[in-house]
This record gives structure tokens, C-alpha cells and sequence, in this order.
């Protein structure tokens, strides 16, 4: 008896083991840039408490920088890490479709005018209308990819190519501003709440995600399609449906970054909104360990992920990098996580390891 | 989409030869893009008619013809790159400094897009094909250095106006027979620039390569199954890394072509061209699924796409978002026609 | 080296983590002889080749091949084929969107360029000479999985080898298929080729091997002339203990010839598919286990996979209890208690990166529902029942099911049908490619099943098992119910007699 118990233990741990590895590297990763800060400039962690324009209290420093603008990129995560584990591919449409989700917010509460007096809807009408059209376009993406069998960066070129296009074409081209107050809180600040209102939203967003993972099979389900689909399907479970309904999840989680961006700006420029998001949020998947071949996934590494990368992007600022050449130090440092975290190159530096290593102690003994 | 049909088992079939996948797709492009060119020529009339329109689609796209034969080549191995768009700016930049500020010839600027192309391949292939990293993480991770990158060399756009690489962009090479008489009357022959016959020269190489060499069959071997090219005496380590290697000096020298066809330095150039580059392969018959594909087929692929941007503007459409979803929607239509094709081809 | 020997290997070792999959096995071919590796299901036999044919770099020890001064390092399937080795595996290893002729003669063909003409001219004369039914200009992917097996089996022996390993050749070929191959080896075994052999077919072993080499958990057994080790003492030495229950598998009172046997579990009538099988009835009763059989690609898979509904149905109705039911989908037969084991275990069975655990309890929760999903607590409860009751060897239920030997996969996607509690089980060629305990336990389980009232219907290729389980046996023929068989009938010539057709067809 006694051994089958510590047998079992013995599974909870390898199995426990198994999930921090997957984690290691996001936090490892968090670690050092903890870690050169502090040793760069230890006030980057300084939180101050600070008044804004209409006088009330808000926080401010780098951290609540980087909570707050990792937001969007949170959510995308969500979406994107059930997309790569179920179909094996990404949506590399998601910057689009934001700017599609922004346009439809703005056209739902302007109406026609450009620079409406009042809105011209209740700002939960645009919101809902805004989740139904974007989760409509993730459903576009989804039915090519699950029932057409398309591969899914392919798929999803489509809506990355005619995404920001379409959002024009709802607006007809114009730009229209919100002037009206209150739609500027979930962007920014709440009247009397001090922490940014879109870290709340990715708060919320997260629990959601994990109370669905623990209380629905999705997790199971997406995770055996995109490993196997064939015993999938004669195990009673629909694998097309279940790609389908992962680009629908992401459509949501587009429509909710969507709805922070134009809160944020109460306008958005189609062209460049969220512009390349996409690659970040398949970089956060990408961090967080994930195989971007499908399968096998931690949603909490993901999320990770992702702030690691608005972390990195801070952190750069903070060296005064330039925002234009930004991306090229962002690769480098991309380039040597993910290629630290490759078992071959783990497995190539032990061995390089072990040359070294006698060599030395040969030298030593001399 | 080639996976082998487990079905059926011991059904005799008598030897037949059908058309292979890559067969058939190149054949849907060609007829797709022969079809919609004669309607342009029927419907739309004169600009059409000239020869001219069509040596100016090669024209502007020579580099993105060279850049989407890399892109092929890599997605027949099963791969990807989408590094390749903004490499193109950064050769771009790097040979207008090289060429203005530092005094280089156009010998050294052309050396220069190699070496970055070489650089590139070097770096981004060996990740790939020996630390086995998934192919677009690494391409991703190259396309922010090259973004990057092009702005730390030089943050703002300017033209070019080094006297031999001005020579060298004016050049003309008339296309005999095919001129056409312009309003005064007088004969305008056709030409095309230097880059286009890089491209054509690009295009057959390659095309020779993929259908004569040893090293193209195993490109579509790799492709097609990994594990089985192995276990068939392919090299499958060095076969994918010669196929990254390959796309980036390809880029190089596509961003070189790029650079002669706009002679100035920008880091918006090219922005975008990776997407291009592959939405041209998948229309031209390649799939990212990896083992089928056709470099014939990719350059037909980039005429097409250019050439249904043409007809839309000649039909008036200028507001910008209706090429770029006439765009898509032709790639829509092309993926949908080639699923199909290819699920009821393999149901057989 | 030992004098005639081609092959010969020295204290191999191999490690994966946890497992020691070989450790110190020595191992001799001797030219011209044919040499059956034998050994259960994770003895060490497909690691073993892997290592010879440098798909696997071993930790330890020494090849030596004729020709070759001192040992050979062979680090990639490259190197293998270009020191004289060449080898057939299991599954297929040839690439399906390459033509049959490119697919004889990639990697092993000198110089830069390749002669299409040529190729396909040579490929045609082997194809002709060895009666594939294949064109060299034809895409692989669109022949039949027998003929790309052909295809791998051709290309082997057209290479000038001195080693040729065959690692299972012969479970997807039917009869005709391996005549052939067996006339093959012969003659290359004339010309002095050393062939190893492996299969899980004795009948095969004793038909045309001269040597057996037997291997039991990575270590080696012992090496045997053939006329030297009776069956039933290779079958012992393979599972290392003496196997009295092996005759004994008795199906005992577990057969219900009664006359009165109610209303059937499930009852299809004139049921066809889109795979092409003839409208077929069929119907099983409580406690009964009937089988398909025939030859492979006769339909028997086909005409489980329509009543599970695996494939779309094209007409016929089905009756669950008496009840005319609907099944679509899987899902819907689940619901009616009917469980699938499928054929193609890696294809269709196992979902290969997740644990053990998600594997055995995958189908329970799928009929739980989306919304009731079964605790982690429970789960691993379910898992250790369950590896605890079919002997499952893993190192914990936490295992990634793919990092276990094929028999092991097997009873986890049993246990995941067992799991369902289903009241009609059907197990399609359960035993294919495991080793002879498990296929013993497995018969057994079957027909303890069948005792405590569940119905099976059991598929498998090979009669005696079928003989041994079932008490009606349906027999296919080329996509059509051909005959039933029960009581005196059910005798080895009668069945072969009926898949052969001709007079004796009733």
C-alpha cells in the first residue's frame, strides 16, 4: 500500500515538476530583468501617487506602466495559447481584427458624426456589439481553418491583409472622436481608483480563463485535438468544432482588447492600431514554453509571457533606447530566451560543458 | 492535405498515374491568372493592351518575385520566414549609407546586401535547422532585429544619389517587338529594369534546382515527412538549414533589387512584403503544410496579385482598403478552390 | 568478428530517460541467413535497430560490419545505408508527396543531379519484376498503405546491401503480399545477404528464419538455431516464465448457443458507408463475442467503423436494444454504451503527448460532457485502478502515453474504453503488433467481459485467436459480408474456405 502511495506522490510530483518547468522560463526570464534593474536604477520600481488632470489620485511608475499596457496583450494571450494548442498554427489576424473591433465601437457610439455631442448608444450596447462582430470574424477564421482544412497562419492572412480595411470601410474612412468622459475609464482610470482601469479588465479576463479551464473540459478537449485529432474524433469529441470554438474564444478576447485601445485613446488610427500585436501575443505563447505546433499547454506561462515582453519593452525605454530601434533589441533578447530553452541547445552547451569542464580542472592540477 | 489514405487497403488498383499535388495547383494558378488577364484585356481595354502594363507589373515586383522564391523554397521544406520584408529595408538602408555617406561603389553596396543576406541565412538557419527552433519564432525574432536595426543605421528616408548606382537604376533593356505607338506617333519600345532579368535568372535557377538537383528533391522531401526523409539517408538538418540559408541570401539580394527599383533608404520599405511573399506562394500553389509547391507557380503567383491590383484601380475603386481586400479575397478564394481540389482529390 | 559474420554487435547500451531500453545485448549475423529478433513489446527490438541504422546514437558499445577494419560508428540513417545496411520499418518511412520512383531512389543516388529518366525506367523494371501494382510516376501518398510497403520493400533491396533488416514488414501485406516477400528474402539469402527478421507472426519465423535471437527487457536471451527451439520454448523464452495457460485459454461457457438469447444489444440492418462496403446486416447478443474477419482491406474495419459511426452511414438503421436508433457521430454510439478500440492504435488510439491518465479517462469524460469535468482526484484514482488491473507498465500515470511500448498503449486505450463501463465493446485488431502475454491477457479479458454479460466483437488477422474468442465469426470479402459462421463450422479450412470464396462460400 505504502508503496503505491508514494508511487502516486512520486506522479504529483513529476507532474508538478513538469508545469514549473514550463513556467521556469517566463520567470527566469522576469528574474533578470528584475535583477538588471535593480542594478541599473532600483527607483524603476518606484510607485508614486500622483494626481491627474481631473484631480484624482492615480498611481504612477514603471510597473504600473507595464501592468497597464500589458493588458491587451494578457488578454490576446488567452485566446492565442487555446488557438496554437487546438489548431497548431496562429491567428496572425488579431491586429486587424482589433482595429476592425475599435472601428465598430466607434461607429456603434458616433453614429455618423465625427464628433458626436452625445453617444449616440448606451456604451454596453457597443461593447456587446462589438464582441458579437469580432467574434464573428473569429468564426470566419475558424471555419476556414477547422472546416476547411486551411493551415491557420494561412487562413488567418486573409483578415491580416483585409482586416484594417474593412475598419476603415465601417467608418468610411473618417476618424470620429469621443468626447463623452466616461467611455475613457476602461482605458484609463476609473474616477477614484488609482490603478488603471485595463489591468482590472485582464484581471478579470484571467479568472474567467481559469474558472472555464477548471470547470469545462476546454482544456482537455483543445489539448487532445491538437495532438490528435483522429482519436479525438472517435473518442466523441468534434475536433472541428472544437478549433472552430477556439478562434470564436479568441475573437472575444480580440473584442475586449479592442474596446481598451479606443477607451484609451476615445479614437483609433486603423493603420497603426495594436499594429503588430499579433507577433507579440504568439511571442507570449512562444515564452511561456508553449509548442507552437499544438498540443500541450499552461495558460499561466502564456499570461507570463506576456509580461515579460511589455517588461522587456519598459525596461529598454528606461535604457533610453530608441522607440523605432526597439524591436531590434527585443530580438536579441527573444532569440537567446527561446534558444536557451531549447533542449537540443541545453543538450549542446552540457556537452560543450563537459569538454570545457575537465579541461579546466586538468589545468588546475597542473 | 497529402497524407496517405489509410482506407484503402487492399484495394487493387491498376497502375495509374494521376497529377500530383504540385501539379495540380500550378495549373489552377496559371489558368486563374490567364483568365483574369484576358478579361482585363476584353473588359478594361486600352491599358491592358499594351505589353507595357505587363512588363511594368515585373517591373515593380522583381524583388518581390525574388523574395517569394525564398519563401517557396523555405515552405517546401516546411517552413517559414517571415524575416524577409524587413531585411529588404535594411539592405535597402544599409546600401544608401553605404553608397551616400561612406563613398562605396555599386560593387561594394551589391557585396554588402550579400553579406547581410549571408549574415542572415547563416544565423537563422542554424538556429532553425541545428537547435531545432520552430522556424517562425526565429524569423519573427529576425524580422524585429531587421526592423530595428534599419533604424539605428538610419532613422530617416532619403534618396540616393550616387552617379554609377543612378546609372545603374535608369537602365532600360527594351523587350524587342513588343512596343507601342504613343500618341505622337512615334514607337516606344517596350522595356524591363535590371532587376526584372535578376528575378527571371532567379526564378529558372531555382526552378532547375528544385526539379534536377538532389538538394531540390530533398527540399520536397524534408516537406513532405520529416522523420521518413531521415530514415530514407536524407540529411534533413543540412537540407533545412541550406533552405533558410537559401531564402535569406535571397532576400539580400531581393532587398538589392528592391533598393535599385526605389533608389532610396526608408524603414518603411518593403513593410509588409513577407505577407506578400507568402500570400503570392500559397496562390501560386505552395502550401504551408510543406512537400508541394512550384517556383513557376510563385512568380505566376506575383504577377496575379499584382495584377488584380492593377484591375482594381483601373476600375476605379482608388479609396486604398478595396485593394487590399480584393487582395485578400483572392487569396480566400485561392486557398478555398485548392482545399477543395485536394480533399476530393485524396477521398478518391 | 566471427568468421561469416556481416554483422555483429558487442555490449550495446541505450538509455532513454527512466527506461534502460538496452543494456549490454550482443547480437551476430552471419552471412546468408536469415535472423528473427524476437521479444515481447519493449524487450529492446526496435531500439535495436534504431541503433544499427543510426536513427538512435547508442551510449555504449560496438558495431562491427564485414569490410570495415575495428568498430563502425554509424550516427545517421545516412550512414547506415552507405555502409551496406538497409532497412524496412514498421510504418511506413517513405515520403508520400514524391513519386513512387523518387521515393526508391532519394538519398542514395551519386552525384548532384537527379536522372528522372532513368529513375523511372529502373523503377518500372523492379516494379514489374516484383509486381507492385504501381506506376513510378504515380504519387506515393495515392497508393494503398500494402503497396507503399511494397514500395519501402523494393527500395530496400534494390540497394547493393549486405545487411537488410526488416522490421515488421509484413503486418499490413496480405498472404500474396508476403509469399512474395518471403521469395524475395530467400533470394537474397542465396546471394549472401545477412537478413534479421522481425515480426510477431511464429508461423513466419518458423517458415523462413534459420537463426532466432531472442530478447527480454533490453537484455539478451540467448541466440538459437531454429530446428533447436520448439515454439512453445521460444514463447517461454520470450515472456520468461512457462506458459501453461497459453493452450489453456478455454472459451469455456462463455459461449451462448441457447437458443432463446432475446432481444440483441444492437441490431444493424443493411448498413453501408461512404468507404464502399456492401449494405451488411448484423447483430450481437448479450454476453456473445462474434468477430470479423477476412483478409486485410476485405471491410471488417469498415464495417465497425459504420456502426460506431466512425464513418458517415450511406443507408441501413441500427437498433440498440430493439430500439431504432440514430449514430452520427462517435459520440452518439458512446452514448448507447458502445466502445471502439481502433485499428491503427497510433493513428486513431492514442493521443500521444498527454499522460496516461488523460488518455484512460478521455472517453468517460467526453460522456460526462463538457460541463462536468472529472477531478484531478478522481482521475488519477481511475488511473491507478485501472494500470493497477491490466498490468499497464509506466512509470506513473503521468507518463506521456507515447513513451510507452505498443502493448502497453494498447491496454491504456482499453482501459479507457473499460472505463465507460460500454455494453458493447468492439476491438479492432486489439493484438496487432503486441507481444504474445498481452495478446493472451487480452483474449482473456475478452472473455471475462463476455461472462459478466457485455457483448464483443473482436478483429484481428490471425484465425487461432479468432477460434479461440469468438462464437460467430462474420467473413468479408472484398467490401462484402460473405458468410457466417458458427458452431461445427467454425474450423480453420472452412474459415479459409469462406475468405477465399469459390464453391465452399455459403
Amino acid at each position: 500500500m505504502t508503496s503505491v502511495k508514494s508511487k502516486q506522490q512520486g506522479s504529483v510530483l513529476t507532474q508538478k515538476l513538469h508545469s514549473k518547468r514550463q513556467l521556469f522560463i517566463p520567470i527566469a526570464a522576469l528574474l533578470v530583468l528584475i535583477l538588471v534593474n535593480l542594478i541599473n536604477d532600483p527607483s524603476f520600481f518606484a510607485i508614486k501617487v500622483g494626481t491627474n488632470s481631473t484631480g484624482d489620485p492615480v498611481l504612477s511608475g514603471n510597473l504600473i506602466t507595464i501592468l497597464d499596457n500589458a493588458s491587451e496583450l494578457a488578454i490576446l494571450a488567452i485566446g492565442m495559447t487555446l488557438v496554437t494548442a487546438a489548431s497548431g498554427g496562429q491567428d496572425i489576424s488579431v491586429g486587424a481584427t482589433i482595429a476592425i473591433a475599435g472601428s465598430v465601437v466607434l461607429r456603434v457610439l458616433c453614429g455618423t458624426e465625427a464628433r458626436p455631442e452625445t453617444l449616440q448608444a448606451p456604451i454596453i450596447v457597443a461593447f456587446l456589439v462589438c464582441c458579437v462582430v469580432s467574434m464573428l470574424f473569429g468564426a470566419f477564421n475558424g471555419a476556414l481553418v477547422a472546416y476547411f482544412k486551411i493551415q491557420p497562419m494561412v487562413a488567418t492572412l486573409i483578415l491580416y491583409t483585409a482586416g484594417r480595411s474593412i475598419a476603415a470601410w465601417i467608418n468610411n474612412n473618417a476618424l470620429p472622436i469621443i468626447s463623452e468622459p466616461s467611455f475613457a475609464y476602461y482605458g484609463n482610470f476609473i474616477p477614484g481608483i488609482a490603478i488603471p482601469t485595463p489591468v482590472f479588465i485582464a484581471i478579470a479576463c484571467m479568472i474567467i480563463i481559469a474558472l472555464v479551464l477548471k470547470f469545462t473540459t476546454l482544456g482537455l478537449y483543445t489539448q487532445s485535438v491538437g495532438i490528435n485529432p483522429h482519436s479525438s474524433r472517435l473518442n466523441g469529441i468534434n475536433p472541428e468544432f472544437i478549433k472552430f470554438i477556439t478562434y470564436v474564444i479568441l475573437g472575444l478576447c480580440v473584442a475586449v482588447a479592442g474596446f481598451i485601445k479606443v477607451s484609451r485613446f476615445s479614437t483609433i488610427n486603423y493603420s497603426v492600431v495594436a499594429k503588430d500585436i499579433e507577433m507579440d501575443a504568439i511571442l507570449a505563447v512562444a515564452l511561456g514554453g508553449n509548442a507552437l505546433s499544438g498540443g500541450k499547454f499552461s495558460m499561466a506561462a502564456s499570461i507570463l509571457g506576456a509580461y515579460v515582453i511589455q517588461f522587456l519593452t519598459t525596461t529598454l525605454y528606461t535604457f533610453k533606447v530608441d522607440s523605432s530601434a526597439l524591436p531590434a533589441y527585443k530580438a536579441v533578447v527573444v532569440i537567446i530566451l527561446v534558444v536557451l530553452s531549447s533542449p537540443v541547445a541545453r543538450e549542446k552547451m552540457a556537452k560543450l560543458w563537459k569538454k570545457v569542464a575537465p579541461a579546466k580542472t586538468a589545468k588546475e592540477a597542473n | 492535405m497529402s497524407a496517405p489514405n489509410s482506407k484503402v487497403k487492399a484495394g487493387r488498383l491498376t497502375p495509374r498515374t494521376s497529377m500530383s499535388d504540385t501539379n495540380i495547383l500550378l495549373l489552377i494558378t496559371i489558368l486563374v491568372f490567364v483568365v483574369m488577364y484576358v478579361a482585363a484585356v476584353v473588359f478594361l481595354g486600352s491599358g491592358f493592351r499594351k505589353p507595357q502594363t505587363f512588363f511594368n507589373i515585373l517591373n515593380e515586383n522583381a524583388a518581390l518575385i525574388i523574395l517569394s522564391c525564398g519563401m517557396s523554397l523555405v515552405m517546401i521544406t516546411g517552413g517559414i520566414d517571415i524575416s524577409v520584408g524587413t531585411m529588404t529595408a535594411l539592405v535597402c538602408m544599409s546600401c544608401a549609407v553605404h553608397l551616400d555617406y561612406q563613398g562605396g561603389s555599386v560593387a561594394s553596396a551589391v557585396g554588402l546586401a550579400l553579406l547581410i543576406g549571408v549574415l542572415y541565412g547563416l544565423v537563422q538557419g542554424y538556429i532553425i535547422a541545428y537547435l531545432e527552433i520552430q522556424p517562425f519564432i526565429v524569423t519573427l525574432a529576425g524580422m524585429f532585429f531587421a526592423k530595428g536595426m534599419t533604424t539605428i543605421v538610419n532613422a530617416d528616408q532619403f534618396n540616393v544619389v550616387h552617379e554609377g548606382f543612378q546609372a545603374l537604376k535608369l537602365t532600360r533593356i527594351d523587350v524587342p517587338f513588343l512596343g507601342s505607338v504613343n500618341k505622337l506617333g512615334t514607337y516606344v519600345p517596350a522595356y524591363v529594369e535590371i532587376g526584372v532579368i535578376v528575378a527571371l535568372l532567379v526564378v529558372i535557377l531555382l526552378f532547375c534546382l528544385l526539379r534536377w538537383t538532389k538538394l531540390g528533391r530533398a527540399f520536397y522531401a524534408v516537406g513532405g515527412n520529416q522523420q521518413s526523409a531521415n530514415m530514407l539517408g536524407i540529411n534533413v538538418k543540412r537540407t533545412k538549414f541550406l533552405a533558410h540559408f537559401l531564402c535569406s541570401v535571397l532576400a539580400g539580394i531581393g532587398g538589392f533589387v528592391y533598393f535599385l527599383h526605389v533608389g532610396s533608404g526608408s524603414p518603411s520599405h518593403a513593410s509588409g512584403a513577407e505577407m506578400n511573399a507568402i500570400a503570392a506562394s500559397i496562390i501560386g500553389g505552395t502550401m504551408l503544410t510543406g512537400g508541394v509547391g512550384n517556383i513557376i507557380g510563385t512568380f505566376f503567383g506575383v504577377v496575379s496579385l499584382n495584377t488584380i491590383k492593377n484591375i482594381v484601380s483601373s476600375l476605379g475603386l482608388d479609396e486604398a482598403w478595396w485593394t487590399n481586400i480584393t487582395v485578400a479575397a483572392m487569396i480566400c478564394i485561392f486557398l478555398v478552390i485548392q482545399s477543395v481540389v485536394l480533399m476530393r482529390k485524396n477521398k478518391k | 568478428m566471427q568468421e561469416g559474420a556481416v554483422l555483429e554487435v558487442r555490449g550495446i547500451c541505450k538509455n532513454f530517460p527512466g527506461v534502460r531500453a538496452l543494456q549490454g545485448v550482443d547480437f551476430t549475423l552471419r552471412e546468408g541467413e536469415i535472423h528473427a529478433l524476437m521479444g515481447e513489446n519493449g524487450a529492446g527490438k526496435s531500439t535495436l535497430i534504431k541503433v544499427l541504422t543510426g536513427v538512435y546514437t547508442k551510449d555504449d558499445g560496438q558495431i562491427f560490419l564485414k569490410g570495415h577494419e575495428g568498430p563502425v560508428h554509424i550516427k545517421s540513417p545516412e550512414d547506415a545505408q552507405n555502409a551496406g545496411i538497409s532497412t524496412v520499418y514498421q510504418e511506413i518511412t517513405l515520403c508520400p508527396n514524391l513519386t513512387v520512383a523518387e521515393n526508391m531512389y532519394i538519398g542514395r543516388t551519386k552525384g548532384p543531379f537527379t536522372n528522372w529518366r532513368a529513375m523511372n525506367r529502373r523503377a518500372g523494371e523492379i516494379l514489374r519484376s516484383l509486381e507492385i501494382p504501381a506506376s513510378p510516376t504515380q504519387q506515393l501518398g495515392t497508393c494503398s498503405i500494402a503497396v507503399q510497403q511494397m514500395v519501402a520493400i523494393a527500395r530496400a533491396v534494390d540497394m547493393e546491401c549486405k545487411v537488410l533488416i526488416l522490421d515488421e514488414p509484413t503486418s499490413s501485406l496480405d498472404e500474396q503480399e508476403v509469399r512474395k516477400l518471403f521469395k524475395l528474402m530467400l533470394d537474397l539469402k542465396a546471394k549472401g545477404v545477412g537478413i534479421v527478421f522481425v515480426t510477431h507472426f511464429l508461423e513466419q519465423v518458423y517458415e523462413v528464419c534459420d537463426r532466432i535471437t531472442v530478447l527480454r527487457d533490453g537484455q539478451l536471451v540467448g541466440e538459437y538455431v531454429i530446428e533447436e527451439l520448439p515454439r512453445v520454448q521460444l514463447v517461454s523464452k520470450m515472456l520468461g516464465k512457462e506458459l501453461n495457460d497459453m493452450a489453456a485459454l478455454d472459451k469455456g461457457e462463455t459461449v451462448s448457443e441457447k437458443e432463446d438469447r432475446g432481444v440483441p444489444v444492437l441490431e444493424a440492418h443493411q448498413l453501408s458507408s461512404t468507404e464502399g462496403i456492401k449494405p451488411f446486416d448484423f447483430q450481437i447478443y448479450k454476453g456473445e463475442v462474434n468477430g470479423f474477419t477476412g483478409l486485410l482491406g476485405s471491410g471488417r474495419s469498415e464495417c465497425v467503423r459504420a456502426i460506431f459511426g466512425a464513418d458517415k452511414t450511406t443507408g441501413g438503421t441500427v437498433k440498440v436494444n430493439g430500439q431504432e436508433v440514430s449514430i452520427k457521430k462517435p459520440r452518439d454510439a458512446m452514448k448507447y454504451g458502445i466502445g471502439y478500440l481502433p485499428e491503427d492504435r497510433k493513428r486513431d488510439g492514442i493521443v500521444g503527448d498527454l499522460s496516461v491518465r488523460d488518455n484512460i479517462i478521455l472517453a468517460l469524460q467526453v460522456l460526462r460532457g463538457f460541463f462536468r469535468p472529472i477531478s484531478r482526484a478522481q482521475a488519477e484514482a481511475y488511473a491507478d485502478e485501472y494500470i493497477k488491473l491490466l498490468e499497464i507498465k509506466t512509470a506513473s500515470s503521468e507518463t506521456p502515453i507515447k513513451a510507452l511500448s505498443g502493448g502497453n498503449q494498447q491496454k491504456v486505450i482499453l482501459a479507457r474504453w473499460l472505463l465507460t463501463n460500454p455494453n458493447y465493446l468492439i476491438l479492432d485488431e486489439p493484438t496487432r503488433g503486441i507481444d504474445i502475454g498481452t495478446k493472451i491477457e487480452i483474449q482473456k479479458l475478452v472473455l471475462k467481459l463476455a461472462a459478466e454479460g457485455k457483448s464483443v466483437t473482436f478483429i484481428s488477422s490471425e484465425i487461432d485467436e479468432m477460434l479461440r474468442t469468438c462464437s460467430r465469426l462474420l467473413v468479408m470479402r472484398d467490401r462484402k459480408m460473405v458468410g457466417e459462421l458458427t458452431g461445427e463450422d467454425l474450423q480453420q479450412d472452412k474459415i479459409m474456405a469462406t475468405i477465399a470464396g469459390g464453391e465452399s462460400a455459403s
